[in-house]
């Protein structure tokens, strides 16, 4: 990992007469962190020994000059009020420097303090991406680019959902026919389709990552079982919505809900047993031995197994859909795509609100 | 492959799993959920089970474990099992060899 001290030049090494094209830039970027400035400065006395050195060195300039320029009194008076003015911008630039300095001293402080805080999340095994430009932090560590990919790729995937969506409500609103509807369903049917393989590929560069849903909401993640929404329950809320049905439609759906229970019953009966085992593989032998090695290569076995669940869990959600599809006819279908998205639009609305409310003050 | 077959046929419905396989507990679940009790041969705990491995690994499904066999016929990995379910189309193939369901 890069350390954040590579990216500034250290103040000693910076000339009195440094390129302005640097310092404009590294106070662009300063500017922003304006109450970083405020923090203790942390330049030492060598610093201020450089500074004082300089100004000695003109003013031994100066005291020669002014030998010379003794004779003639006008072009003195002139000459004077320039060495004036030029010690002045001098000082003046010498402040301006200490301030720089400061701020590039104390936003060092920060980086660093941002980078331990981001190892430790690492390490507790949280995703720590999102708001962060880590390019621009310069960051070369442990950088998992699936995720990131993941990350990028579902932001895309939230927008189009969302035109998809709007789309969606237009188009039974304006009671188009059952063509171009089927075009619109295969559309939406494809496009989660596209999220299922975009976790397939996620939870194979880091299970647990999908598995918390990490890229979701916080309200959608009350609701996550096995990295994803539980499909009987979604069912649940979108069946009154879908009315009306033919009797063998309700039956073909409840038939579907109660497969669909079965089977995520038996899904987390068998997570359930995943972690029985990894609990005892990590607690085999004596839990005070110091060493446990090959404690280890068992639990990692184990921890493989949960990319499998994953998948499963995906695989079930997939189905869902799909049988419904099959289920109802394409109105129907298009309303219960239209409603499972502004479903998940809520609940995404909800999280925002909830983390924006007002606090009660500390 | 001999092995697999004749133990696919002896019994209604036949999982092949490996002793560690959750995911092959949570198969084994379902078809109790079901009403059916599987007869399960954890091929790690098999004398033969390397070659019986490699047999299963030649079907082509899903999945390498678990393997299910209903009336002798191979229905495929964990996948299939729940596609099957998801359709209605699992039970009645489980009808002949469950006592509550048939």
């Amino acid at each position: 990992m890069n350390s954040p001290s590579t990216q500034f030049v250290s103040s000693r090494r910076m000339g009195v007469y440094d390129p302005i094209q640097q310092i404009n830039m590294w106070g662009e970027s300063l500017k922003s962190n304006v109450n970083l400035a405020a923090s203790i400065p942390l330049i030492d006395e060598a610093e201020i020994k450089f500074d004082s050195q300089s100004e000695d060195a003109s003013h031994g300039m100066l005291g020669t000059n002014n030998k010379y320029d003794q004779e003639a009194s006008k072009p003195i008076d002139k000459i004077q009020r320039r060495l004036a003015q030029n010690r002045e911008a001098a000082r003046k630039s010498r402040l301006r420097k200490k301030a720089y300095v400061q701020q590039l001293e104390s936003s060092r402080l920060k980086l660093m303090q941002l980078e331990q805080e981001l190892e430790r999340a690492r390490q507790q095994g949280m995703y720590v991406g999102g708001g962060l430009d880590t390019n621009h932090l310069g960051f070369a560590g442990p950088i998992n680019s699936g995720i990131t990919t993941f990350e990028m790729e579902y932001g895309h995937w939230v927008e189009k959902q969302n035109s998809q969506i709007l789309e969606l409500r237009n188009a039974l609103n304006s009671h188009i026919g059952d063509l171009e509807l089927r075009i619109l369903v295969d559309d939406m049917m494809n496009h989660y389709s596209e999220i299922f393989r975009m976790k397939s590929a996620a939870a194979k560069a880091d299970v647990f990552y999908v598995m918390s849903g990490m890229w979701k909401t916080t309200a959608e993640r009350f609701f996550l079982w096995i990295g994803g929404f539980r499909p009987s329950e979604l069912l649940k809320v979108l069946l009154p919505l879908i009315e009306p049905l033919t009797e063998q439609q309700r039956l073909d759906v409840c038939n579907l809900g109660q497969s669909c229970q079965q089977a995520e019953d038996a899904l987390s009966q068998g997570m359930e047993k995943l972690q029985q085992t990894l609990a005892d593989s990590i607690a085999a032998g004596q839990l005070m031995e110091g060493s446990y090695i090959p404690q280890m290569a068992t639990a990692i076995e184990k921890l493989e197994a949960l990319v499998s669940f994953v998948n499963q869990a995906d695989h079930l959600r997939k189905e869902t859909l799909q049988q419904m599809s099959r289920i109802l006819t394409i109105r129907q279908a298009a309303r219960c795509l239209l409603a499972l998205g502004e479903y998940f639009q809520r609940l995404r609305a909800l999280s925002s609100l909830w983390s924006n409310r007002p606090r009660e003050p500390a | 492959m001999e092995k697999v077959t004749r133990l696919a046929s002896e019994r209604g419905v036949v999982i092949f799993t490996k002793s560690s396989c959750c995911l092959c507990y949570a198969v084994k679940i379902l078809f109790q959920e079901l009403g059916v009790n599987p007869t399960v041969h954890e091929i790690d705990k098999d004398t033969e089970g390397r070659e019986m491995e490699k047999a299963i690994a030649r079907l082509g499904c899903s999945a390498p474990i678990p393997v299910v066999y209903i009336g002798g016929k191979l229905v495929g990995s964990t996948n299939e099992v729940m596609s099957l379910h998801l359709s209605g189309s699992l039970i009645p193939l489980l009808k002949p060899y469950s006592a509550t369901l048939s």
